[in-house]
């Protein structure tokens, strides 16, 4: 059984310090072919040998979907994460050779907007670039609030404003500029889909204050990638292949199955496409559910997990896998 | 009261019962029996006097002639608008929705015809279909498209029906296209033409 997006080796062909927190990584196909056509919104996944350590993360592409000849994504450096965005910035260099897989779109712009609004937050910039450029070629209308902690740390700002002048407000922190939500929220004619991608707290309180004003679900649109995160040692077995397994305090469950030689479904592996969902077949404890992907009804009858970001403390857990 | 549709194939719209949301403006449009669906919202609604301030209602007489204008017309809402027919109501829904911003809530009452028309309408806003709040009243009489001349016939009441463009008996389906707003008839005597079964009320 295959898993995942189709895999591509890769040559890292650039590697630019966009700022003193992110960097921008483009990959070409080692065999000098054409990239996938892409849209805009879609992420890959990269595979990392992290001394060992198997790390497979997702990153928004945020180069221009018609551009085949390479693929580019911004990473912005975590230094209390598991180390994904670490060895991203330390050892990845020009020349390396990596595999990523295809390009996967779970924030694609609906075409059916009249316009589309977009807010992001710091690198939650990212799948906006593609979506621009995407919407340039296609002479969609659209409108930019980014927001900063401040101009150094503004990643593309500069050219954003270069090249579509009052498309793109720009709100820096450190200038207590703040998005007026509400006042931006009313004035927009009907027909209009938002987009919003950055800080979990930020996601939050643009679709709470849509709601509240009245704005359909489906006419809001967000994307939020996962970390999984770390936490205490656990036991799973995994009844389909009758294994039992440690999931380390820094590894996740799904990596933990990967790592004892079991295949398990995945694409985004950040909590948000719902691909790796396991049925739960006994639960002697409390599953902690950190995806997106679960209703609250489905987290409550802990029948089924994700193993991408979820955890476990207690006695037993047996999955079908 | 509303109809119970049996269980059928995805493509069968299915309705709800309208509920009042937060919103910057209200539009509300009914025909026939669909006026007591607001009426009751309004009924139920926390704030019934502060949404119809902000409350555009537009209302028509139903297939079958039941007209409750006199309730819709008493509520005292910011506007309140009867017309004859969907037909006559159409250009003012349209410029209500090109006026219109994001946070407008829109309600649809009464027969499948309307629902699915101000449905059409919404989408062709931008609004996503899911935005448009619908309860069904009153009659079942079905917008029926020809799959094979594309004429729509209106308050189909018998299944089979002979189309009112192209005269083919036509066999009614539950197949819906929200792009037409209509379900979907498919000749019944092409193979043997003439055999045609004798019609039945199905839709009142």
């Amino acid at each position: 059984m295959s898993v995942g997006a189709a895999k591509i080796p890769v040559r890292v062909a650039e590697v630019v310090e966009v700022n003193p927190l992110i960097k921008r990584f483009r990959f070409q196909r080692r065999d000098g072919g054409p990239m996938p056509v892409f849209s805009g919104g879609a992420h890959i996944v990269v595979d990392m040998d992290d001394h060992g350590t198997r790390r497979m993360n997702p990153y928004s592409l945020m180069s221009d979907p018609a551009d085949t000849s390479g693929y580019e994504i911004s990473v912005r450096r975590d230094e209390a994460g598991r180390g994904g965005s670490l060895f991203l910035h330390r050892h990845v260099t020009v020349g390396m050779e990596m595999v990523i897989s295809s390009p996967i779109n779970l924030f694609p712009l609906d075409a059916r907007a009249r316009r589309h609004l977009m807010i992001a937050g710091g690198i939650g910039i990212t799948p906006f670039l593609s979506q621009i450029a995407a919407l340039q070629a296609h002479g969609g209308q659209f409108e930019l609030h980014y927001s900063a902690r401040s101009r150094d740390f503004a990643a593309y700002a500069d050219d954003l404003t270069a090249r579509h002048g009052d498309k793109v407000r720009l709100y820096l922190d450190d200038q207590g500029q703040l998005i007026n939500l509400n006042s931006l929220l009313q004035g927009q004619p009907l027909g209009t889909h938002l987009y919003v991608c950055g800080p979990k707290g930020m996601i939050g309180w643009v679709r709470q204050t849509a709601e509240t004003l009245g704005w359909p679900l489906a006419a809001v649109h967000s994307e939020e990638f996962l970390a999984p995160p770390v936490g205490l040692p656990f036991q799973v077995q995994l009844a389909a292949s009758g294994k039992t397994i440690t999931v380390g305090p820094a590894q996740s469950l799904l990596e933990a199955i990967e790592a004892a030689g079991v295949t398990a479904p995945y694409l985004c592996r950040g909590g948000a496409c719902g691909e790796c969902e396991t049925d739960v077949l006994g639960c002697d404890g409390q599953i902690a559910h950190n995806d997106h992907w679960l209703t609250d009804e489905q987290k409550a009858g802990d029948r089924q997990i994700m193993p991408c970001v979820s955890r476990f403390g207690g006695k037993t857990l047996i999955l079908d896998r | 009261m509303a109809a119970s549709f049996p269980p059928s194939i995805p493509s069968r719209p299915v309705y709800g019962t309208l509920t009042a949301r937060p919103g910057t403006a209200h539009l509300m449009v009914a025909d026939g029996e669909g006026a007591a669906a607001l009426t009751d919202m309004l009924a139920r609604a926390q704030d019934a006097a502060g949404l119809l301030a902000r409350s555009h209602i537009i209302y028509m007489p139903g297939p079958t002639g039941t007209d409750l204008w006199a309730s819709l017309n008493a509520l005292g809402a910011a506007q309140c608008h009867r017309s004859p027919s969907f037909a006559a109501a159409l250009p003012r829904l349209q410029q209500v929705l090109s006026d219109a911003h994001m946070g407008l809530q829109i309600y649809v009452a009464g027969t499948e015809g309307l629902i699915g028309q101000v449905q059409r309408e919404a989408m062709l806003a931008g609004l996503p279909w899911q935005a448009v709040q619908t309860e069904h009243r009153g009659s079942t009489v079905r917008r029926v498209q020809c799959v094979h001349c594309k004429g729509i016939t209106e308050n189909v009441r018998t299944d089979p029906f002979p189309c009112s463009h192209c005269g083919l008996n036509l066999f009614v389906r539950d197949h819906y296209s929200r792009r037409i707003a209509a379900f979907q008839g498919v000749n019944i005597d092409a193979e043997d033409p003439g055999q045609v079964p004798a019609a039945v009320v199905r839709f009142t």
